[in-house]
Order: structure tokens, then C-alpha cells, then sequence
């Protein structure tokens, strides 16, 4: 196994953030009051990462002994994961003051994370998945316990925990199987011997539990009870990490895995599962979202329902599918970001003042963040001309093309549907009013953050055939 | 040279942002105005130039597409942002730009102190921008881009004075009636455009003609498509049965009644017949209809002229004469002659509007002519502008307006036959009739005003020199087009011009037999002693014996009031369209089915979810076990379906 | 193909008979006489005193953990130190094998360096 200078540069955005994770090590512990530095040194790193994997994007290379993939799709989602990341990264320095768990820590779990997501992303094998997912799945259990002494934030913390490795444990009992039907892990020996392998039960069933245990990830119905808990409870800088681009590394990992067996037999085995999946996440996210009153546990369950939509374009499989998820994850990303942005710059000092009642007026009181939040929320509820819209037209689209057109008819009842509660915010924001005061004085780092994930949606919305055209380039 | 033609259309659009968005904070009128006009005035300079190169090249490469970029692609439908540079587009770029300049810079002196005045500058730069895209899109969804947004700076401009009484009504309403009844145009020259893609899966001129070309399209597919392009021209250009907005236009501010609602934007359909002339030229049947049409607007209108007494109705109904005029000579073939006189009543309606402005800004807003009289004497700039103007319309040689509407009558006879040129000259007469009455009651005879209260005053440079411009056009503008039997042949410049762009569409046209001179100018002759006849005919009445005039409406009593009230079309309209609309819209739609139906069935479907969706809930205890139960349970159920499906 | 597994199924269903059948065949078949020295915790040895629920400090986690990773880490090196000759010779890996490890035990130091300097390995 040796390394060509190739080989080095496709690898350098894994690598700098390796480097830079040990380099905030070293800053943590010899610097004092590192905690400061450290936000915008976190940021800086993972911006230089985002833009690497931009201009590396043809730089194809198999390393690690072909484990390891990068270039082409790979690098859209590295550059997802840390331009997300360091939108979280601005969003969380005043925020994780606020919520006095201001500690350097904090942002060398945030790298560490990214470097987990970015492993499962490259993964040309299910151990290197494995380990990746690990990698991120620990990171985000001890970030989302963060605020050790909020008794929320370690509540969810456990419960995260220990519903994660429940499914690490499917996850892995799946990987066994799979090594027990093919004798190996690398994908490339499971497309070679796919013929014989689909009747084969013990490799679906490994499949099977391996869908099983993303699908917890990516939060999809009936593997997403973890989810409203936890975001709830978690710091709210720390839930949008975990949304976005933590959902996004999951389903990386369901396309690396799918790509290349559904390539050599269509249609997929599990497209009814995925199916099912898809149908109960977005009805009952949609559906359990309206009777929330805390704004947190409404997007969690919003999340639920947007991994319904997403995994639409995952039992359409095609072409038109996949990049439709792509575009769709990278829309959801950044209207998450932003609305998870706002709401921790709205949420008090006590961790409260997330509830529907709190945003009162708010209309009349910050026009500037309501007016944001009001502008996320038509995004997020699939209003063109925001980048939500084209996220679902693509994904419905591709479920047409696939000739499952109920599918895409359950994707617009649901979404029609979930209007109703992201307008109930804006309707709460500007046609109720109380006389509380909200006090925020919006940072300039978070307001930069929101504003970055903002003009996204925006540029999304209304060119979305340069970016899809970008995602298909790479396949 | 050729590719700053996106400066002309970009320039305006820039003036309509920094006014529209600054306006209220730079406050100072001169800035604002300036902004405003030099926009509008670079844009003329660089089609100036562009026209110049053009003229340097020989005729058959005066055609450019400046592609700007990619504006929608969708499978087969490719739509760029592009412009077409051809005789045709740069000459309709030079009359709105340069007719546009003018009224800006006319309009400083006639808006000043109005307290919408950056507002104002706003649209007019925004209306200037929306045509130059009309006129020079290089495909049918570009041009009705720009035909939806003049339509739109219209509806604003209309309504300029929201808060102002207009006649029985407001402004408001007067711009509404305009919007809605464009909008039926619209939606005409939408399916046109419809059928237009479905026959020839392009949108793009160069793309669709050139198909036209090729033939091996039936006649009728040419009809449909002619026919629905049509309707949203007789919206747009006021013809029958839609050319009732165009006088309620009127309660806009008088430049906007200058550049808008004479000028230019009217005469955007009398354009587009001739941008689509080829495949006018295949569909004969509407071409008859276009010209009977526009034969029956122009008379209709110049008889209702007759007996208004608000100068801007007069003027008002003229113009919707004058465009059937236009359409005549596009039905009868005479493409080139119906873009002379877009380009020549450009200048003298223009003029004509600006000085009834100059008038009405002396006589502190009023606008009955029966409240005039005399005013040459006051105003004598106004007064010498006016009469010029009234002279074109008249159609006296050598002022422009004869050149071109001689064109259209002779061609009207040519093509068409002698009742198309006895009802045309008919409207001559009529024409100058009405004109000279106008200008009889408001300039000569004794003032009627009240002169304790009302002192008429000459109106400040900014406004006159526009006049004096305009005016100087109106009289030398058609020497470009001196017809052939005395210039000889290959004489008339502008059909020299021209005639690259309809040269497809002439070659499709039957040709008719000769006619000798002596018919033309026998003709001609006629038409312009009729005219001349009826100018002294109308001042001899109302300066002499008014009696003649009083005992006429008096002796045909109905037939005044037919003519005084419109022949009652608004009503008629009102009547039969507008309240049977209006009452179902009210009792069905919206009471019964808006309300009972779609309300209930949401809001049954709505409560219906939510008292479902608070059951649920119930089912997120927080119990950490509970929910590595359901998850179980899920795994359980789809390993067993798995199982079963193998 | 299930075929192949019933063996399997045996010794499952064996250990399940087995199981449940020691423990309840003992309460069926053998005689029941308690006293309170018989159902004391250590029937013969020390009194017990206080719970088994004895509160332990949450340091002696810390270092049972960290103690665990190193150690676990640690044994990463020795099938390298085994398998390094016959990796060194071989020209596909070469002298990559050394810096690969060179590489794992720097990263491997700074954690522990940091460990140290926050105080990780302090008892009081």
C-alpha cells in the first residue's frame, strides 16, 4: 500500500481535517482560554476543507487498499458536511456561551464528527461505513449531553446512547451476515457476486438490518422515537448539526450502498421497504408535528417527514432519484441550519423560549430575525421560489419517472399537510401579540451563519438547475 | 457597437432600481429627473449609433441576435435572454427611446412638486425597459415579458393619482378596467403562443419563421395562430371589440398619456402584426380581418371624437383611430406603411398630448374645451406646437402625417379595393374635422374662462422645448418616406429600410395588378382636398356660427347622444359581461362554494388531522424501553416480510 | 438452505431446556426447609454491613477508562511489531509500514498529552 502524490491530493480534505482536529488538540491544552480561538480556527478549517473537496471534484482516487473512494459524489457530500458544519460552527460561539458550556471541547467534537461522516461518505466498504458511523455516532452522543448539567441535555444524551447502540447493534448483527454470505465487505466483491447473492437470504437479511440501522439514523418511522427527545433536549447549536448533516452522512451511506447493487438488478428488492419507510415517516411526521407546542420538537418532527421525502428518491432509485436526494439533502441542510440558527438566538439564557407561545409578535418585535424565520419556513414547507421546493419536485419527479406515482402522491398530501404547521409559526409570529419582551441581540457570527444558510436557499430556489446539473456531472 | 444593445434595455432598468429604491431619500427633483431621463436619453444615443452601423452594412446583413444568456430550458422549450437587432426593432428602439427622452425631460417641468415624483420617474423608466424587451425580444416569450410589463407600468401609471376622483369613478378604477381588459388580450396571444410552440416546438422567431418558410403547415393552423395573436393585439393596441380602456386611460398624468397611451405602447400590437408579418402573410382570411377591423375602429372612433368635450378624450379617441388606421394598412399588406405612420403619429400625438398638457398645466387642470377659447395669445409656443400637430394628423402635405397615411390609403385601394379607401379617407376627413375643432375651441375665438380666477400662463421651458422638438419631427418626419411617384423609384427611404424584414412576408402576398399614376395621385388629391375642406369646414363652424353646430345637435338629438355617450358600449359592456360576471362571482363562487364548500372540506379535513395527530402523540412517552420496543416491532415486521417475499 | 441450520436450532432449544430445567426441576424435586441462617447472604463467613450499592468515585472511572483505550490501542502495536519484517521486505508496502506506524503513535501521543495536561491522571 503506498500513497502517489494523486492519491495525497484527492485525500487532502480528510486529511487536513485530521491534522486540524489534532492540531485543536494541541491548541486546547497548551492554549489558555482556547475556547475563543478555537470557534473561528474550527471555522476557517472547515471552510478551507469545503473548499477543497469543490475544486478536488474530479480528482477521483481509490486509496486505503480500495476502501476509500474520493472525488465526484464523494466530495459534494464533504463539501456538505463541512460547509454545514462550519455554518454550526458560527452559529454555536455565542450560543454555547449563552448556554455557559463554553468549552474548547465542544469544537473538536464537532470536527471529530465531520471526520466521521466524511468516512462513511468515501466508504467502499462496510467496515470503513462502520467505523465512520461510530466515529460520528459517539461524537454527536457526547455533544448532545453537552449541557451536563441541564437535566434535558443529559436525558437525551442517554436515551441517544443507548437507542444507538441498540441499532449499532442491528447494524453490525446485518454486517455479519453479509460477511457470512459473501466472505468480505467490500462492495465491489458483493456487486461481482450479486447474482447469486439476491435470492440469497442471509445477505438480505444482513441488508436488511443494515437499511435497518441507517434508517434509525436518518430518523425514518418506526426508527425515529430517539428523535424528538433528542432534539429537544440537546443543545440547539448541536441539534442542527445532528439533523443536517449527520442525516445527510446516513444517507450517504444508503446511496454507497445501493448505488452499485441496484445498478446490477433493478427493480431493488427493497424498494417496497423503502417504500413503506417512506410513506410512515412522512405522514406521521407531518401528522404528529401539527400538535407540538415546542419549536424544536415541531422541526424534529419535520425532520422526520423531510427523511420521508428523501427516501422517496431512494425507492425510485434512478438517476433523477439520487440527485434529487443529494439536492434535497443539501437543501434541507441549510433550511435547517437556518431555522435551528434562529431558534438559538431567539431560545433564553435558562434554555427555554422555544415554544410556539414565545415567538408571540414576534413579528413586530425583531422584524429582521422574524422575517427570516418566516422566509425558512416557506422553504421548508416547499414554497418555490425557495430551494425546498425544487428539493421535492426532483425527488417527486423521480418517483414518477419510476412509475411509483402514488409515492409522489403521498409526498404532496404530506407536504400539504405540513404547511399547516410551519405557517402556524408565521401566523403566531405576526398576527398574535404579547407584551413580554424578547431581547436578542443577534451576534455577528451566528448572523453571518444564518445569513450564508439564507442566501443558500435562496440561490437554490431559484437556480436550481446549475446545482443539479453539478450533482449529475458526477456520476 | 451592436452588443451594448442589452445597455439600451439594461440602462432604464437601472434608472427604475435607484429611483424606485432611493427616490424618497435623494428627494431632490433635479437628481431624480436627471437619473430618470439620462437613462432613457444614453439608451437613444446607443441605438443611435447601433442605427448608424446598420446603415454602414449592406441591406441583407443588417440582422444581429445579441444572446445574452440561457433564461429557461425545459426538454425542447429553449427560451435565451436575446436581442434582435434588424431594420425593424432599431427603428422602433429609436422612436421609444427617442420619444421617450423627450417626455421624461417633459415631464420634470409637469410633475414638478407632485409628491409621487420619484415614483413617477420609477414607472416611466420600468415602462421604457418592459418595451425595449418587446421590441427587441429575439423570441415570442421575451416579447411577452415586456408585453405584460408595459401593461403593468400602464395599470401603475393609470392609477398614478390613486387617491384622485376620475369622471363617475377613481383612478383606481379606471387602471383596473385597463389591467382586466388587457388581460383578455393576453390570454389570446398566450394560446397563440401555445399553438405557436405545439406547431413548431420553438418559440424563437428566427427558428419559427423559417419553418413558416418551408410551408407544408395548413392554412388553418396560420389562421388560429394569426387570429389569437390578433386578439392580444386589439387588446394592447385598443381595436374593437377592446379598445374601451384606452380613454379611461386618460386619467393618468398627461406624459404618461403622451409616451404610454399614444406614443408607444399602443402601438405594440400594430408591432407585433408586423415582427409576425410571414405568418400573417399565410393566413389571408385574417388578414381581411385585421384590416376590417381596424377600418371599423378607425372611423368608430374618429365619429365619437366629434362631439367630446374633454380635450384628452378627443385626443384619446383619436389615437384609437389612428391605430385602426395602423391595422388597416397591416391587414391590406401594407407592412411597411403601418409601421411609417407607428413612427410618424409617435411624433405628432406625442406632440399633440404634451401641448394639451401645456394647456391643461396652464389652465390649473381644467380639461373641458367648451372652458377654453383663445388661448393663442397666452401661450404662444403651446398654440404654434398644437396647430403643427393638428396640421400632421390632418394629413396636409408635406407634414408627416400625410406621407404615411397616404401610403396607407393608396395601398388600402391597391390591395383592398375603393370602399377600404373611401371609409379611410371618410376618417381623414373626420379627422381633420374634429382636430380642427379641438384646436378652434382651445386656441382661437374669445376666452371662456373665467378671467377673475383662471390665468392661462405659458408653461416653463423644460416643457416647451419638447413641444418645439416634437413639433419639428411632426413636420420633417416624413420626408423619410416620400412615396415612389415622386421620389422615383427606390426613393422612399424608409421602405428601402424596411424592407429586408418583410420581404418573406411579401413574397407570400399575391401580387395585384398595376395601377397607373394618375390613380394615385387623383386619389391622393381627393383625400387631401377632403381634408383641407373639413379644417375650414370646422372653423368656420365654431368660430363663426356656433349656431351651426348647436342647431345640428339639437336638429339629431339621438344621434348626438349616441356619439356624446360612446355609442353606449361601456354600458352595454357593464351590462352584458360585467354584472352577470360580478353576481355569480358573488352568489355562487364565492358564498356558496368558496365559503360552504372548499372552506368546510378544509377545514373538516383540518380539524379532522389535528384531533388524529394529538392521539398519536400519545404514543412519544419518553419511556427510553417503549421506544427500543417499536423499533423491535419494526424490525420484526419487515424481517417477516422479507422472509415472505423471497 | 435453512437445512443447514438445524443443528443450530438444537443447541438453541437445548440450552433453552437446559437452562429453565436445572432451576425448576431443583424447586420441584428438592426438599424446602429455610431457616434465617440459611437464607442469610453468606451463610458461613462475614457479616454483611451496609448495601451492595457502594458509591465508588467517579475518578476511578476516568482512569479505568482512559486506561482501557490506551490499552486497547496499545495492542494494535503488536501485530505490526510481529508482521514488520515480512512488511518492510515486501516492496507494495515498504517502508510505509514504519511511517504508518510512526504516524498512529503520534496521534496516539497527542491524546494522551492532552489527557495529562487536562488533568486526567490527577487523583485529588
Amino acid at each position: 500500500m503506498t500513497f502517489t502524490v494523486h492519491d495525497l491530493i484527492s485525500l487532502s480534505p480528510v486529511l487536513l481535517i485530521g491534522v486540524g482536529i489534532l492540531a485543536t488538540l494541541i491548541i486546547e491544552m497548551l492554549v489558555k482560554e482556547s475556547e475563543k480561538i478555537l470557534g473561528w480556527f474550527t471555522f476557517v478549517l472547515l471552510l478551507s476543507v469545503a473548499y477543497l473537496s469543490l475544486i478536488l471534484l474530479d480528482h477521483t482516487a481509490l486509496v486505503f487498499e480500495d476502501k476509500f473512494l474520493t472525488g465526484g459524489r464523494v466530495n459534494i457530500f464533504f463539501f456538505l458536511f463541512s460547509f454545514g458544519a462550519a455554518v454550526v460552527s458560527l452559529l454555536s460561539m455565542e450560543y454555547i456561551k449563552k448556554a455557559g458550556i463554553h468549552f474548547g471541547e465542544y469544537y473538536i467534537m464537532l470536527l471529530s464528527s465531520v471526520l466521521g461522516m466524511m468516512l462513511i461518505s468515501g466508504a467502499t466498504d462496510f467496515i470503513m461505513i462502520f467505523i465512520g458511523l461510530e466515529q460520528m455516532s459517539v461524537c454527536f452522543y457526547v455533544l448532545a449531553g453537552f449541557n451536563r448539567r441541564n437535566e434535558r441535555s443529559l436525558e437525551a444524551a442517554l436515551k441517544y446512547f443507548l437507542l444507538g447502540s441498540f441499532a449499532t447493534g442491528f447494524l453490525v448483527f446485518g454486517l455479519g451476515l453479509i460477511y457470512g454470505a459473501v466472505g468480505s465487505l467490500s462492495i465491489t466483491e458483493i456487486v461481482i457476486g450479486y447474482e447469486t447473492l439476491k435470492t440469497s437470504p442471509l445477505f438480505l437479511t444482513g441488508t436488511l438490518l443494515f437499511i435497518i440501522g441507517f434508517s434509525f439514523k436518518i430518523a425514518a418511522v418506526p426508527f425515529h422515537m430517539w428523535v424528538p427527545d433528542v432534539y429537544q433536549g440537546a443543545p440547539t447549536s448541536v441539534t442542527a448539526l445532528m439533523s443536517t448533516t449527520g442525516k445527510a452522512a446516513a444517507f450517504s451511506a444508503l446511496i454507497i450502498i445501493f448505488s452499485p447493487i441496484i445498478q446490477a438488478a433493478y427493480p431493488s428488492f427493497f424498494t417496497p421497504v423503502i417504500s413503506v419507510l417512506a410513506v410512515l415517516s412522512m405522514l406521521y411526521g407531518s401528522i404528529v408535528a401539527i400538535s407540538q407546542n415546542d419549536l424544536k420538537r415541531m422541526l424534529a418532527y419535520s425532520s422526520i417527514a423531510h427523511a420521508g421525502y428523501m427516501l422517496i428518491g431512494l425507492a425510485a432509485w434512478n438517476e433523477k432519484g439520487v440527485s434529487g436526494v443529494i439536492f434535497y439533502l443539501v437543501a434541507y441542510t441549510f433550511m435547517n441550519l437556518a431555522a435551528f440558527g434562529l431558534i438559538s438566538l431567539i431560545e433564553k439564557r435558562d434554555l427555554r423560549g422555544t415554544e410556539f407561545s414565545d415567538y408571540k409578535g414576534l413579528g413586530f418585535k425583531q422584524p429582521v430575525l422574524a422575517g427570516l424565520m418566516a422566509l425558512t419556513m416557506f422553504a421548508l414547507s416547499g414554497i418555490p421560489p425557495f430551494a425546498g421546493f425544487f428539493g421535492k419536485y426532483y425527488v417527486f419527479l423521480s418517483a414518477i419517472e419510476a412509475g411509483m406515482t402514488w409515492l409522489a402522491i403521498v409526498g404532496v398530501i404530506s407536504s400539504v399537510i405540513s404547511v399547516y404547521f410551519y405557517l402556524r409559526l408565521i401566523v403566531v409570529m405576526y398576527f398574535d401579540n404579547s407584551d413580554e419582551i424578547v431581547m436578542v441581540t443577534p451576534s455577528t457570527s451566528a448572523m453571518l451563519g444564518i445569513m450564508i444558510s439564507v442566501l443558500l436557499i435562496i440561490i437554490m430556489g431559484v437556480a436550481p438547475g446549475s446545482i443539479i446539473n453539478l450533482i449529475n456531472s458526477t456520476f | 457597437m451592436i452588443d451594448l444593445i442589452y445597455l439600451t434595455v439594461l440602462l432604464p432598468l437601472i434608472g427604475f432600481a435607484i429611483n424606485g429604491l432611493l427616490g424618497p431619500k435623494i428627494k431632490n427633483e433635479k437628481v431624480i429627473g436627471v437619473i430618470g431621463s439620462g437613462a432613457v436619453g444614453i439608451s437613444f444615443l446607443i441605438s443611435l449609433g447601433i442605427f448608424f452601423e446598420l446603415l454602414g452594412k449592406p441591406a441583407a446583413e443588417r440582422h444581429f441576435i445579441v444572446n445574452l444568456f440561457q433564461w429557461i430550458k425545459v426538454d425542447y422549450l429553449n427560451i435565451p435572454i436575446g436581442y434582435q437587432v434588424d431594420p425593424l426593432s432599431i427603428l422602433m428602439a429609436l422612436v421609444v427611446t427617442g420619444v421617450g427622452f423627450v417626455i421624461h425631460v417633459y415631464s420634470i417641468g409637469y410633475m414638478h412638486g407632485d409628491k409621487g415624483f420619484w415614483r413617477f420617474f420609477a414607472y416611466l423608466n420600468l415602462f421604457i425597459f418592459a418595451m425595449m424587451n418587446l421590441i427587441l425580444a429575439d423570441n415570442f416569450v421575451l416579447l411577452f415579458l415586456g408585453w405584460e410589463g408595459v401593461g403593468l407600468c400602464s395599470y401603475l401609471l393609470i392609477g398614478f393619482w390613486y387617491d384622485r376622483k376620475f369622471e363617475n369613478s377613481t383612478t383606481a378604477d379606471a387602471a383596473k378596467k385597463a389591467f382586466v381588459v388587457n388581460r383578455i388580450g393576453d390570454f389570446g396571444f398566450l394560446i397563440g403562443m401555445f399553438i405557436i410552440y405545439l406547431t413548431f416546438n420553438s418559440l424563437r422567431f428566427e427558428e419559427v419563421f423559417a419553418q413558416v418558410k418551408l410551408g407544408g403547415i395548413p392554412e388553418s393552423t396560420f389562421n388560429m395562430i394569426a387570429l389569437f395573436l390578433f386578439i392580444g393585439a386589439t387588446g394592447k393596441s385598443a381595436q374593437i371589440p377592446l379598445y374601451v380602456w384606452l380613454p379611461d386611460a386618460m386619467a393618468g398624468p398627461t406624459p404618461v398619456s403622451a409616451l404610454i397611451h399614444a406614443a408607444t405602447m399602443v402601438t405594440a400590437g400594430v408591432y407585433m402584426v408586423a415582427r409576425t408579418s410571414v405568418i400573417y402573410a399565410s393566413a389571408p382570411t385574417i388578414m381581411m380581418v385585421v384590416a376590417v377591423v381596424g377600418l371599423l375602429t378607425a372611423i368608430f372612433a374618429a365619429s365619437i371624437g366629434l362631439v367630446q368635450n374633454d380635450i384628452k378624450k378627443v385626443l384619446a379617441y383619436s389615437t384609437v383611430s389612428q391605430l385602426g388606421y395602423m391595422f388597416l394598412a397591416m391587414g391590406v399588406g401594407a407592412f411597411t406603411a403601418g409601421i411609417f405612420h407607428v413612427m410618424t403619429h409617435a411624433f405628432f400625438k406625442a406632440l399633440l398630448f404634451l401641448a394639451a398638457g401645456s394647456v391643461i398645466h396652464g389652465m390649473h387642470e381644467e380639461q373641458n374645451i367648451q372652458k377654453y377659447g383663445g388661448l393663442k395669445k397666452y401661450m404662444p409656443v403651446t398654440y404654434l406646437t398644437f396647430l403643427t400637430g393638428a396640421i400632421a394628423i390632418s394629413g396636409i402635405p408635406p407634414f408627416s402625417g400625410f406621407f404615411s397615411k397616404d401610403e396607407i390609403l393608396w395601398y388600402s385601394y391597391a390591395n383592398a379595393g375603393f370602399a377600404f379607401w373611401l371609409v379611410g379617407a371618410i376618417t381623414a376627413m373626420l379627422t381633420a374635422f374634429y382636430m380642427f375643432r379641438l384646436y378652434s375651441l382651445t386656441f382661437e375665438g374669445e376666452g371662456r374662462f373665467d378671467h377673475h380666477h383662471v390665468h392661462p400662463h405659458e408653461s416653463p421651458k423644460v416643457m416647451t422645448v419638447p413641444l418645439i422638438v416634437l413639433a419639428i419631427l411632426s413636420v420633417i418626419g416624413g420626408f423619410i418616406g416620400i412615396p415612389e411617384i415622386f421620389s422615383g423609384s427606390g426613393g422612399n427611404q424608409i421602405k428601402n429600410w424596411l424592407d429586408p424584414v418583410f420581404k418573406p412576408a411579401n413574397s407570400l402576398l399575391a401580387k395585384h395588378g398595376a395601377h397607373s399614376h394618375f390613380e394615385e395621385i387623383l386619389l391622393m388629391a381627393v383625400s387631401v382636398a377632403a381634408a383641407a375642406g373639413a379644417i375650414y369646414f370646422a372653423r368656420f363652424v365654431y368660430l363663426k356660427r356656433k349656431d351651426i353646430a348647436e342647431s345640428a345637435s339639437l336638429k339629431f338629438p339621438g344621434l348626438y347622444r349616441l356619439l356624446f355617450n360612446k355609442y353606449l358600449i361601456d354600458e352595454a359592456y357593464d351590462k352584458a359581461i360585467i354584472s352577470p360576471i360580478v353576481k355569480v362571482s358573488d352568489g355562487f363562487l364565492w358564498k356558496f362554494t368558496d365559503v360552504k364548500i372548499i372552506d368546510g372540506l378544509v377545514n373538516k379535513t383540518a380539524s379532522l388531522i389535528e384531533s388524529f395527530a394529538s392521539q398519536i402523540r400519545k404514543m412519544q412517552t419518553g419511556v427510553a424501553q417503549f421506544y427500543a420496543v417499536i423499533m423491535v416491532l419494526g424490525i420484526v415486521i419487515a424481517f417477516f416480510w422479507i422472509m415472505a417475499s423471497l | 438452505m435453512l437445512v443447514e441450520y438445524i443443528p443450530l436450532f438444537l443447541v438453541i432449544a437445548f440450552a433453552i431446556v437446559f437452562a429453565f430445567g436445572t432451576v425448576f426441576s431443583s424447586k420441584i424435586f428438592g426438599p424446602q426447609r429455610p431457616n434465617p441462617e440459611k437464607l442469610s447472604t453468606y451463610e458461613s463467613g462475614v457479616q454483611p454491613v451496609g448495601t451492595t450499592h457502594e458509591r465508588m468515585s467517579v475518578k476511578y472511572y476516568l482512569v479505568a477508562m482512559l486506561f482501557i483505550i490506551f490499552d486497547l490501542e496499545v495492542i494494535f502495536v503488536y501485530p505490526w511489531a510481529v508482521q514488520f519484517k515480512k512488511l518492510y521486505l515486501d516492496p507494495s508496502v515498504g517502508t510505509t509500514a514504519f511511517y504508518a506506524m510512526l504516524i498512529f503513535l503520534v496521534v496516539f501521543e497527542i491524546g494522551y498529552l492532552y489527557v495529562y495536561k487536562k488533568g486526567g491522571f490527577k487523583w485529588d
